[in-house]
């Protein structure tokens, strides 16, 4: 079921009651999700991510705008019409019930012709658990499963009426660093295994990077870049969701363009012969960085991390915007790291330029 | 170890020895009493050991008459305000405008004086020679004939001891109960909805699983306070309850002790530990029942 968001705008009354202006959560979304797809919904909290996840869900109404399941209008729908699963941050199980009864309970609403008898509910249960693997668990009560195991129940209670959308409110969020990990690749799993379109909300880039075919990273109820992870990551549209993408994160520096040539500081670091001269924000990626000893760009060794695989060379630049910069270069290239003075040159592909005042990318290519 | 358990007795030591003196010793004493016969507590004696005071007590008409009313009173009075204060604190955390005021409204009770209760209670209920009460009053107006509600028909005196218990225990378990609904958190409420729950369902397989534990405490408190019964009974139908024949077991003991028929602390002491055994009785049964149907 494709998910279509048309020009949705939710403004809430503001809370100071002395202020007439409305707080804006979600300003004029507009996007098609496909069908099938795994869509992750990503920004710092109070962007109107949530608030998004709502709208689609029907416990929100927007303001203005319309909302589309396939061709069906379901803006005036409430949330119960839609035929959607609702995974909440904190799972919402019901602590009285064992896991088979809370994952039966939706379907004991069910009326009419779509009336199931116990052992029908017990067996479709009892095949969702097996689809998200707590099938031993059954007879527990939520309070005796681990985070990760709840959160199982939550998804098979969301998917044993076979949704037509799956909605998950910061999944990950209440887990451990491993669980974390094992439980996007569950909820990957199950979304590939069912095909069905899954928007998830998330403020942790790494997560929504990992499992999603698109982001869409939003910010003050606006929507800043939507797109594959890599391609938004490779090609941010602002500043913003340059810094936002990434661990570690973008470093950013205040340079210059002078004759088509970008200067960071004394250093004239790269040739960007379409970009008018003046002064811009520039943003390296970590792996933007190569140690030279002919290097353009120079910077004061502070410190050598080796993590692994990695290495992560944390050097000081006058032109940077924080205190250090932080390259990620690969173990061989590690010759010469003795001295005070470090050498980089620059991958050009992975060097952003940003207006000063806008934030808004500068294209380096014509 | 040893040093910090010193120290928490010490720290326990002044409650302990309140509660001692105060608590447990009169317990202890009210016990001893029910076995001692003809026990005198200006001389402090007593002529023998055994079970007659109880006996004496089991086949008082009075004593059965009071028993009789606090049986009533408890088996009505529980559960009707317990189901009420339920469903106005579940219509008060439904309504969207004015719940502070309603909320005002339904707990006044609690803080208005006792006499004052008993006064109003008056105005409606009692017959005098020049008005009816607003009751009679208005039950005539549909064609029926005025009751003594105060000094007639035991059914009559009955109801509106029931109707003033409830009226005065209600709010407190308004009050817990709001609290308890307002406890359960919406995403329990939002995750129901979104699977189309219908209202009744959503109550009855969510929201009273829910505030259960808050619920069996009400129903719990509720019978202990209700066999306690004495003073509400006092306030409608003065002090000579055995006469209105609307004495309860807390009011037999004091007349015992200290009534116009008074000056048995043997008899009063086996009342009361007649009252004491039912309560725990109770108590004990309802706790089996809770630990059944309380889930969390």
């Amino acid at each position: 079921m494709k998910v279509v968001l048309d020009h949705v705008t939710k403004a809430f009354p503001n809370r100071n009651k002395k202020l007439k202006q409305d707080v804006i959560a979600v300003s004029d979304f507009t996007y098609e999700i496909p069908d099938g797809s795994l869509i992750g919904l990503l920004g710092p909290s109070g962007c109107g991510k949530s608030t998004t996840l709502n709208l689609i869900s029907g416990l929100l109404t927007p303001t203005s705008g319309r909302i589309l399941f396939g061709d069906e209008d379901v803006t005036d729908f409430s949330p119960e019409h839609r035929g959607i699963g609702l995974v909440f941050q904190n799972y919402a199980l019901y602590p009285h019930m064992t896991v088979a009864e809370n994952i039966m309970f939706p379907l004991g609403n069910l009326r009419g012709k779509d009336k199931m008898s116990r052992a029908e509910m017990r067996r479709k249960a009892e095949e969702i658990a097996a689809l998200v693997q707590i099938e031993a668990y059954m007879d527990r009560k939520p309070s005796e499963l681990s985070g990760g195991q709840q959160q199982r129940v939550a998804i098979a209670r969301a998917l044993v009426k076979m949704p037509r959308v799956l909605l998950l409110d910061e999944p990950l969020s209440n887990l451990d660093a491993r669980l974390r990990l094992q439980t996007r690749e569950e909820i990957h799993r199950i979304q590939r295994q069912t095909g069905i379109t899954t928007i998830f909300v998330t403020h942790d880039q790494e997560e929504a990077m990992s499992i999603s075919d698109a982001i869409v990273v939003m910010r003050d109820g606006v929507v800043q870049q939507i797109g594959a992870p890599q391609q938004v990551y490779n090609d941010p549209c602002n500043l913003f969701v340059a810094k936002f993408l990434g661990t570690p994160p973008i470093n950013v520096f205040d340079g210059s363009v002078s004759d088509g040539a970008l200067y960071l500081g004394e250093d004239r670091v790269l040739d960007v012969p379409c970009v008018p001269d003046g002064t811009y924000y520039v943003g390296i990626r970590p792996e933007g960085f190569e140690i030279r000893a002919d290097g353009p760009m120079h910077a004061a060794l502070s410190a050598i991390e080796v993590m692994g695989r990695d290495v992560s060379v944390v050097a000081a630049h006058p032109a940077c915007t924080t205190d250090t910069l932080r390259a990620i270069i690969d173990a061989d290239e590690t010759v010469g790291l003795h001295a005070n003075e470090i050498r980089f040159s620059l991958k050009p592909s992975k060097v952003c330029l940003f207006d000063r005042r806008t934030e808004i990318r500068v294209r380096t290519d014509k | 170890m040893e040093k910090n358990s010193l120290k928490a007795w010490l720290y326990l030591l002044p409650a302990i020895l309140f509660l001692g003196v105060f608590l447990v010793y009169p317990l202890v004493d009210v016990f001893i009493y029910s076995f001692e016969e003809g026990y005198n507590s200006a001389s402090q004696t007593y002529f023998g050991i055994g079970t007659y005071n109880f006996s004496y007590v089991l086949h008082d008409p009075y004593f059965l008459q009071a028993l009789k009313n606090t049986l009533i009173l408890v088996l009505i009075t529980v559960p009707v305000s317990t189901a009420l204060a339920l469903l106005i604190s579940v219509g008060l955390s439904s309504i969207p405008h004015l719940k502070q005021l309603y909320q005002t409204v339904f707990f006044l009770p609690y803080v208005t004086n006792t006499l004052a209760v008993g006064l109003v209670f008056m105005i409606l209920f009692a017959k005098t020679e020049y008005s009816d009460g607003l009751v009679n009053v208005l039950l005539s107006l549909f064609g029926m004939t005025p009751v003594d509600f105060l000094d007639g028909p035991y059914a009559a005196k009955m109801l509106v001891l029931c109707i003033y218990t409830v009226w005065i225990v209600l709010p407190f378990k308004i009050l817990i109960l709001t609290s308890a609904l307002a406890s359960v958190k919406a995403d329990y409420y939002n995750a129901a909805r979104i699977d189309g729950t219908p209202r009744l369902r959503v109550f009855t397989r969510i929201t009273l699983p829910m505030i259960s534990p808050m619920l069996f405490y009400l129903i719990i408190t509720g019978f202990i306070g209700a066999f306690k019964a004495y003073s509400d009974a006092v306030a409608l139908f003065g002090t000579n309850l055995n006469t209105a024949e609307m004495n309860t077991i807390v009011g037999y003991v004091y007349d015992m002790l200290y009534g116009d028929s008074g000056g048995y602390p043997s008899y009063a002491s086996a009342a009361a530990v007649i009252l004491f055994a039912i309560v725990l009785t109770i108590t004990v049964i309802n706790l089996l029942i809770s630990r059944k149907h309380v889930h969390y």
